[in-house]
């Protein structure tokens, strides 16, 4: 009896992380479309329901019913579970994401260190898509994309230290807590602007979404997959891209913590999140709409000949600070 | 000096960056130029070359008279005629075809027409299902002249000066 509260209690806990999750990333794509279609002067999807609100269930119900292709030189196995691997890896990071105090699924000490080991992990879906398809284009899209991954991966790494430094623990909830004074968006600016730059370069968008791009013309890894697989790596790619929000979010913009302490109690903190997680999104379109794409060794120097120095160079000066000023968390 | 101080700016403070995202957020808020296309519509000149139409004088006799210069002129040889003399003994075409399948829309036969019978309509709107529907003849393009008389007329008149 108790055994089953306790799976229901989970039930309905892993439901309310994945649901809401669904239904934003699928309102995401039509977000998307709408906002750079008003940057570029027209408007987006209109037809499908007041304002398009209909058209990602459209765009679902289309990719649900186009016929599957199997390569038959491909390597059926690998061909099946890499988009599978994919979509798991972006939902499974939700689990440590907290929306406000203490509406987090898995309240882990090491939350960071489980974000920073699941996006490497991401690497590998990438590299068994190409890898399977057993095309030479696909796999060297697929070996482009995870070598921008793995190069950025590096800066994000150490920008978070510099802000688990200012902090004092992994855990989400501590970083956002400890943002109650002053987010960390104002000591620590260029730092969000790196951690966004490479954000972008994470999750394969624009101007760093050349594997993406070759993906629409010939090479790229994703060329092989027909309905269902495109779509969960097109839902893996943008569950991907809110959680990069959301942890930028929680690292630099004070989670769910509102600007001004006299609306305390008035909009809950979950709201906050939401605004500002959504705003994140916005600047992420944004910077689609309005810059062209980075060549891929433009992309690799930027990533290894600047943003790990500066990080290197902003890890030794803020520990540096703070054991000068003598205020190590 | 100073010019490698402002590019090292440029370069630290990412500057154009900026500047970039600040004009495409202007042109967020900027009014749509989409048409919302089947209630409204862009607007056509006088000379488009749309679909074909055969007209009529005013009398209501028709206008062809099976010179046989608009098929000799067709790059696309889309134009079939056959030519007998009517009841009347008046020269007029038994079998007028035009292929809108093989038809470039170039407007030759229009400008070739001495007396103004085959024109080029403002009409784009015609899609249909099936292939053979495309395959017009005489009686297909003198209906859509009597259709289109009107806006054929004006087109005519107001083109008049330059042809």
């Amino acid at each position: 009896m108790i055994n089953s509260l306790i799976i229901l209690n989970i039930l309905f806990k892993v439901l309310g992380v994945i649901l809401p999750l669904l239904i934003g990333v699928a309102y995401l794509t039509l977000l998307e479309r709408k906002v750079m279609a008003s940057m570029q002067q027209r408007r987006g999807p209109n037809i499908v329901g007041f304002f398009g609100l209909l058209q990602p269930f459209a765009d679902g119900l289309k990719l649900l019913i186009k016929e599957t292709i199997l390569p038959s030189s491909s390597n059926i196995g690998i061909f099946i579970l890499a988009p599978i691997l994919t979509f798991l890896l972006s939902l499974i990071t939700w689990c440590v994401i907290p929306i406000g105090y203490g509406l987090v699924f898995a309240d882990l000490n090491i939350g960071i260190l489980y974000l920073l080991a699941i996006s490497s992990l991401g690497v590998y879906g990438i590299i068994t898509a190409g890898w399977s398809s057993n095309s030479k284009y696909a796999f060297l899209g697929a070996l482009r994309s995870a070598a921008q991954m793995i190069s950025y991966e590096v800066s994000m790494g150490l920008i978070i230290i510099c802000v688990l430094v200012c902090c004092g623990s992994l855990n989400l909830t501590a970083i956002v807590m400890s943002q109650n004074k002053i987010w960390y968006i104002c000591p620590l600016f260029p730092l969000f602007i790196m951690f966004f730059i490479s954000g972008l370069a994470e999750t394969n968008r624009a101007p760093f979404d050349l594997p993406e791009a070759e993906a629409e013309l010939v090479s790229g890894y994703n060329t092989e997959y027909a309905a269902m697989g495109f779509a969960l790596f097109f839902l893996g790619e943008y569950a991907n891209m809110v959680m990069m929000c959301s942890t930028i979010t929680i690292l630099f913009l004070g989670g769910w913590l509102m600007p001004i302490t006299i609306l305390n109690n008035i909009i809950p903190g979950v709201i906050w999140f939401g605004l500002k997680t959504t705003l994140m999104l916005f600047v992420f379109i944004w910077v689609r709409a309005a810059y062209p794409r980075y060549r891929y060794d433009q992309l690799m120097r930027i990533g290894w000949k600047i943003f790990l120095p500066f990080s290197l160079g902003w890890v030794i000066g803020i520990v540096g600070l703070l054991i000068c000023f003598d205020c190590l968390p | 000096m100073k010019h490698n101080l402002d590019s090292n700016i440029k370069v630290l403070y990412l500057t154009e960056l900026f500047k970039g995202l600040w004009i495409t957020l202007q042109y967020f808020f900027r009014r749509k130029v989409t048409l919302n296309y089947p209630f409204e519509k862009g607007s056509l000149s006088s000379r488009f070359r749309g679909e074909h139409a055969l007209r009529r004088y005013t009398t209501g006799e028709e206008r062809c008279i099976a010179c046989k210069l608009c098929e000799a002129i067709c790059p696309a040889q889309a134009i079939t005629i056959e030519a007998e003399p009517r009841y009347d003994s008046s020269r007029r075409t038994i079998r007028y075809d035009i292929d809108m399948t093989k038809c470039i829309f170039c407007g030759f036969c229009q400008e070739a027409c001495p007396v103004d019978a085959i024109v080029e309509g403002p009409n784009f709107e015609y899609s249909v299902y099936t292939h053979a529907e495309l395959l017009y003849n005489k009686e297909k393009l003198l209906i859509n002249g009597d259709r289109w008389e009107i806006e054929l007329q004006a087109n005519i008149i107001s083109e008049s000066s330059y042809r």
